[in-house]
């Protein structure tokens, strides 16, 4: 909410009858001026915190980036913003980061401050909104519902490509120009992960091949789903074979019977957030929707856990560095996002980190170390440079598919369809 | 002079805190929630009325819900509360105050977290129901998690503090010499309890059932850690509305609904029961 003062369009529309377009409102004249200057206290207080929006997304001017940077400076100093976990780490130490310092002099203020992105998109977004500073010049953030909105708001600076000359070079096509934000004019890739089957061979027998198994009565009360909106709806047009790039309102409401369907014969325990890897590792739950990443770490530490992307399809999804439009250290920030598509660096962060890393390149390198290291170390490296989960196959990746990009229309209907699943 | 402005200037701390962080954030979500919009758009005050009878009519699942587990709890908190703080105010001699701490001794760790520690003792091959299957007293698909009861056990668990506090009060300022006398005048005590300490204590039930009915209703931390599907409360839709979907005029209705309605319930509680024994006894 901000307390800006409204347009006075906005004003008139105390007084009038409002038009669903607004377009009709006739110019303000002295007389009007003075019956909302007249208006209570009260309307008036109303009437200042009305929630600014900006309109459809504008695309950016073609001088935006030159404008937007021709005056910015390194500062030497960066805040850093993003999910926990995210960091290679050395017991206190992030190494990555002390390097970086190192060879740029830039001091970073890391914070793991992004826990999911409804919730750091609704700390942001006043602040944003109001033209302040939110404290940080670097965050990542999920593409998504979140994420579009930031991009429709104007809340993103627009990248200055020319200083980021690794992400060029190193970055996987498929991770170039995705989707959500075409030629990455505000976003490049931090990691990526795949939203899968995870599944304990423990309870359930046999593999797991087909998203159908969901839909299996014989694990009745022993399904974790998702409670993200756009998540549960992948999957519910996997199931029918629809690409959910591709999907239509109807296909959605299709999607949402079936995912209802589920739900109605008992099958799903819980539409989760990121608390269905306990409830799997505990056993409340046999199967469930999950993240690559999370599952891997679990294996990594002896759980006996499976994943696999059902060939139906399954979602790739993935962390974007951006900088909001209120950063303080613009440039630094810029310094940061190419840093870590250095190969080496990448690779660092990708057997730290776990999820599917944005520079290819990183294989040869882990599997080069593989081959120097011993013991622990050669097994847990080898393990890493061979798993699927972290470099998908070709196979795996052609299953790969985005979340539809919605407008604010669509989103509505999107709530509306599958809100009631997951919370009715 | 002096003696007339000190009491204001007592309030005046407490006054404007309340001014600046109940009042103006009441009247801006009072405004929200009759605008239209989106985020992405903005939103912009129509006078739209109908956000709440939307609210209402979308989401009286869980209203009705929510009331129901709120009273469910209120009812079970009393049940566990009153023995308890009866037997502290009369039996507990001079330990009274050890086992008032002990009460209290779970609000020293973090409300989620309590919750958080209710799945690992109740998960479905958990310490507790693992014996329990293995015996074979329970079907190998019993479980507890995600169900209405560990909902509603998990308000309860989490609220008690609240009843015991106050009833306990209520019923320490009964004057031991009162019971005496009904007991000399041939009282058993069952009669003594029911005629003489129980309507002396109600005001503390009252009081406890406010504490804990109010925000237990409003609640949304146990249902999202310990429900499933079915068991989602009004407290969740509201979060989802603000925090996901960013409908803040949805939640703002949705919100204000909440609020009139535990008003009212509240003010035709407090009329049965009758206001005049709670505000004697917060006189006294």
């Amino acid at each position: 909410m901000t307390t800006a003062p409204r347009d006075l369009a906005f004003l008139r529309g105390l007084t009038q009858a409002r038009t669903r377009s607004g377009s009709a409102a006739t110019p303000l004249t002295r007389r009007d001026a003075l019956r909302v200057a007249g208006l209570s206290a009260a309307a008036l207080g109303l009437a200042a915190c009305g929630v600014q929006g900006r309109g459809a997304a504008a695309p950016p001017q073609k001088d935006a980036v030159a404008g937007y940077w021709a005056d910015k400076k390194q500062n030497g100093t960066l805040r850093f913003a993003n999910w926990p976990l995210y960091m290679d780490k050395d017991g206190k130490r992030y190494v990555t980061l002390e390097s970086f310092t190192k060879e740029t002099g830039i001091q970073v203020e890391y914070q793991e401050a992004i826990q999911d992105m409804s919730t750091w998109f609704g700390k942001i977004q006043p602040q944003l909104a109001a033209g302040q500073d939110i404290g940080y010049d670097l965050m990542v953030m999920t593409n998504g519902i979140q994420l579009g909105r930031a991009v429709a708001l104007g809340y993103l600076v627009p990248l200055d490509h020319a200083r980021l000359p690794n992400f060029a070079a190193n970055a996987g096509d498929t991770f170039k120009n995705r989707s959500y934000d075409k030629g990455n004019v505000y976003t490049i890739p931090w990691q990526s992960g795949v939203t899968g089957i995870a599944y304990n061979p423990k309870y359930v027998d046999g593999e797991v091949t087909s998203i159908q198994e969901l839909w299996n009565p014989k694990y009745k009360g022993k399904v974790g789903m998702l409670l993200d909106n756009q998540e549960i709806a992948n999957f519910g047009l996997f199931a029918l074979g629809i690409d959910p790039d591709k999907s239509v309102e109807a296909d959605w409401r299709k999607a949402g019977q079936k995912l209802q369907e589920q739900r109605d014969a008992g099958i799903v325990r819980k539409y989760y957030e990121n608390d269905y890897v306990d409830a799997l590792v505990r056993g409340d739950i046999w199967m469930c929707m999950a993240w690559s990443g999370d599952v891997y770490q679990q294996i990594a530490e002896g759980q006996d856990l499976k994943f696999v992307v059902p060939q139906e399809g399954a979602t790739i999804w993935t962390d974007n560095m951006c900088i909001p439009k209120t950063a303080r250290n613009p440039v630094d920030a810029l310094a940061m996002m190419d840093y870590s598509y250095k190969p080496e660096i990448a690779a660092n962060l990708a057997e730290y980190i776990n999820y599917i890393t944005p520079v290819p390149g990183t294989q040869a390198l882990l599997k080069d170390r593989a081959a120097k290291a011993s013991g622990d170390d050669k097994e847990a490296l080898d393990l890493l440079a061979a798993s699927p989960l972290i470099y998908p196959s070709d196979a795996d990746m052609a299953r790969l598919r985005s979340y539809k990009t919605l407008t604010s229309a669509e989103e509505k209907v999107f709530e509306g369809i599958f809100q009631p699943i997951t919370q009715g | 002079m002096r003696r007339r402005i000190a009491p204001y200037l007592l309030v005046l701390p407490g006054g404007l805190w309340l001014i600046a962080f109940l009042v103006v954030p009441l009247v801006f979500m009072a405004s929200v929630s009759t605008q239209e919009g989106d985020i992405v758009n903005g939103f912009a005050q129509t006078f739209r009325f109908a956000n709440f009878a939307d609210a209402l009519t979308e989401y009286r699942t869980q209203f009705l819900r929510s009331a129901g587990y709120g009273l469910a709890g209120t009812v079970l908190t009393i049940a566990l509360a009153y023995p308890v703080a009866y037997w502290i105010a009369f039996k507990a001699g001079r330990r009274k105050s050890t086992y008032l701490l002990l009460v209290l001794l779970p609000f020293f760790v973090s409300f989620v977290l309590r919750t958080v520690s209710w799945k690992f003792l109740l998960a479905d091959d958990g310490i507790l129901l693992q014996p329990l299957k293995s015996a074979g007293l329970l079907a190998q698909d019993f479980h507890v998690l995600q169900t209405t009861a560990a909902v509603v056990g998990g308000l309860t668990y989490n609220y008690l503090p609240f009843m015991v506090l106050p009833i306990y009060v209520a019923l320490e300022r009964v004057d031991p010499r009162v019971v005496e006398a009904s007991q000399d005048l041939y009282a058993s005590r069952l009669t003594s309890f029911t005629k003489v300490v129980l309507p002396l204590s109600l005001p503390g039930v009252f009081a406890g059932v406010l504490m804990t009915f109010v925000p237990m209703t409003a609640d949304y931390v146990n249902a999202a850690i310990l429900g499933g599907p079915a068991n989602t409360m009004i407290g969740n839709i509201i979060q989802t509305e603000y925090l996901v979907n960013n409908d803040y005029p949805a939640g703002a209705a949705l919100s204000f609904t909440l609020m009139a309605a535990m008003l009212i319930g509240i003010f035709v509680y407090a009329r049965a029961l009758g206001t005049e024994n709670v505000l004697e006894a917060a006189a006294r």
